[in-house]
């Protein structure tokens, strides 16, 4: 497995205009990710973690700077490519599940495939394969709202993976679970990690899902404060794909 | 993605409740309107073509400066000859003469003394000839409330509220006065074969209907006749037709400076006839304006509302990699979809309730005693081919519309402010 550089931040800096004055997200942000990685940002609210994957995400732009993603300079993308890079190269999953609540488990996973070009056996194949990575084939035709929040998050993470991308983005991904559905999570996505060689990014705060990163960049007030990497990070124990 | 959307529509009432219920109310009002402004305004200029205007009218030049007056002094003579002429030169129309006239009409008593008089409005057609298309024009079958249509000379029909406030009953006699051709006083005694109830306030109030040679005989008027009117042989109206032969039976005409040479006019130029029709044409068009431009106000609304509710589902379409234009796109064709329903939902009510009407009408004799608009007291509405698609016109478009007005948020919001929003 080859783990090259696919995502390169060279000096990024992210203002926001705040009436009169101006607000420092990110300040001289110099950082790399390989294919593989499974990285956290770490910091107290306000410390920049989620401008930073906004950005990677191609979201947001830099101020000054430059985020390479797959190769595409975030700032130079149109829309249109941006769209492009996050519907083939780019997954997210949210603290919030962000399911479409009128639509069915299968639906809600669906949707990513939909913008691509694929049969709908092939999207059905998909589909129900990334349901199976997380657990939840059985509740294909089930709606978000019949479902736990543990659940929902695994929804999350089969739409985020069902288009086999390169990096996902999660932000805060436990935040709203217990501690048990919170294990569950982060290990199935360390086993996509693995089994995949997905790169994951994640904006947390949340020790228990520190235990498994493999690297872990503590920001504060915009700034790298640590870069640390893990060697001792706990590695999934019970979720099969 | 067709599919999506429509499930998405389905299971988000929401989403698709309100603006259904808008759009097929509007659509259901757009195609009773339509219906009902076709069956009135239809039925108002069918009625003034078969008693007063036709579809073509010939009189004399003199007589056509003043129609409304029916000035009989000013009749075209030898009638026949021209009825044949015109029988000739235009086969497509069915030409009929008929004596438009005014006058008293007194009844007697049991003594033979005056017991009521009143003013009245005659007219005299074709009864007794075989075959005669007036009596199916003027619908005297269908009218006739006592006794029988004339069948021999002397008999008349006189209208309902007529003989109502006069207590006439058939069989009863009256005599009608009037001014000869050549002005002298006409007067001559009839029986009165039947009562008839057209409908009409404007009829129903006073009028007669006599065979066309009886009252040659009552005002002189043999062989000559007050207009000379044709009827289309499919029964409708066609302007385009009309003002073809008009304009030539004109032409052969221009060198003859006579004042009581024919002249040809159409239903059109007829005592405000040219504004029914432009307004019967014209409805459509502005029942559609005036739909689109309302629902359109209120679907955009709706969709702000609805947008705002969504901005997190967009949210996560822009992160899963779908661009804001086709997210607007997808709003258009939800646009379609709903429009389609509430059209189609609306179409269908508005054809029950235009059905109901056409079968039942809605009776506004009251409202109409003193009209003096020829116009039926049952008015009815007339469901067309049009009425089929018109609705999906407003119903469609102003969805559409609507959602693309309120869609515009989505391109004045930055991605990350749209992304921010799902308050990950």
């Amino acid at each position: 497995m080859q783990n090259s550089e696919i995502i390169k931040i060279e000096n990024l800096t992210k203002r926001y205009h705040m009436g009169e004055n101006d607000f420092t997200a990110l300040r001289n942000i110099n950082l790399t990710f390989s294919k593989g990685e499974f990285t956290g940002l770490v910091g107290p609210s306000g410390s920049g973690k989620t401008t930073l994957l906004n950005i990677i995400g191609s979201l947001d732009n830099p101020t000054e700077g430059n985020a390479i993603v797959l190769g595409n300079s975030v700032s130079e993308l149109t829309h249109k490519q941006s769209a492009v890079l996050r519907n083939y190269h780019i997954g997210f999953i949210f603290q919030t599940y962000n399911l479409l609540s009128v639509y069915t488990v299968f639906d809600n996973v669906e949707f990513a495939l939909l913008l691509q070009k694929h049969t709908v056996a092939e999207r059905q194949k998909m589909v129900m394969e990334a349901l199976d990575w997380v657990g939840l084939a059985d509740k294909a035709q089930s709606k978000p709202a019949q479902l736990s929040g543990g659940e929902c998050q695994r929804v999350s993470i089969a739409r985020a993976m069902v288009k086999r991308p390169e990096i996902v983005l999660a932000d805060e991904p436990s935040a709203n679970l217990d501690a048990a559905n919170s294990h569950h999570i982060i290990q199935t996505m360390k086993k996509l990690n693995r089994e995949l060689n997905t790169t994951f990014i994640f904006a947390t705060h949340d020790e228990k899902v520190m235990q498994y990163l493999d690297r872990i960049i503590h920001l504060k007030d915009g700034r790298i404060e640590k870069d640390l990497i893990m060697p001792d990070s706990k590695t999934e124990s019970h979720v099969s794909l | 993605m067709i599919k999506f959307l429509f499930k998405g529509i389905m299971n988000d009432r929401s989403r698709s409740l309100l603006p259904i219920i808008v759009v097929a109310l509007g659509v259901a009002l757009t195609v009773l309107l339509h219906g009902w402004i076709t069956g009135v305004l239809g039925d108002s200029i069918a009625m003034n073509a078969s008693f007063n205007s036709g579809h073509l009218k010939v009189m004399s030049r003199a007589y056509a400066k003043d129609d409304v007056q029916m000035p009989n002094d000013l009749a075209l003579l030898e009638a026949d000859t021209l009825v044949n002429k015109l029988k000739s030169d235009y086969p497509g129309l069915d030409w009929v003469q008929r004596i438009r006239f005014g006058g008293l009409i007194d009844f007697p008593d049991e003594k033979g003394e005056t017991r009521a008089q009143g003013p009245v409005v005659g007219w005299a057609v074709d009864l007794f000839t075989p075959g005669s298309t007036e009596i199916d024009r003027f619908n005297l079958k269908g009218s006739i409330l006592d006794g029988k249509i004339p069948t021999k000379p002397g008999e008349s029909l006189i209208t309902s509220d007529f003989a109502t406030k006069f207590k006439v009953k058939t069989g009863d006699t009256f005599t009608l006065f009037g001014t000869t051709m050549d002005g002298g006083m006409a007067f001559r005694n009839f029986t009165v074969a039947g009562i008839v109830r057209f409908g009409s306030s404007v009829l129903d109030r006073g009028a007669i209907i006599a065979d066309i040679s009886d009252i040659r005989k009552a005002l002189g008027m043999e062989g000559a006749a007050g207009e000379i009117l044709g009827y289309f042989d499919n029964g409708v109206y066609d302007d385009r037709t009309a003002t073809v032969l008009m304009n030539d039976f004109n032409e052969k005409y221009v060198a003859d400076k006579d004042e009581y040479a024919p002249q040809m006019i159409r239903l059109r130029d007829q005592g405000g006839m040219a504004e029914y029709l432009d307004i019967s044409n014209a409805m459509g068009g502005i029942m559609v304006f005036i739909f689109v431009m309302a629902m359109s106000v209120v679907l955009w609304n709706a969709g702000l509302l609805g947008g705002l509710r969504r901005y997190n589902e967009f949210g996560v379409r822009l992160a899963l990699g779908e661009e804001k234009k086709h997210i607007y796109l997808t709003l258009i064709y939800e646009g379609l979809l709903i429009g389609s329903i509430g059209s189609v939902a609306g179409t269908m009510v508005g054809l029950a309730a235009s059905y109901y009407l056409q079968v039942v009408g809605l009776d506004m004799g009251d409202m109409m005693q003193q009209s003096t608009l020829m116009m039926p007291t049952i008015v009815k509405t007339r469901i067309t081919p049009t009425a089929f698609y018109i609705g999906f016109i407003p119903g469609v478009f102003s969805m559409v519309l609507g959602n693309a007005l309120a869609g515009i948020a989505i391109y004045k919001r930055s991605t990350a402010q749209l992304f921010k929003e799902l308050e990950v």
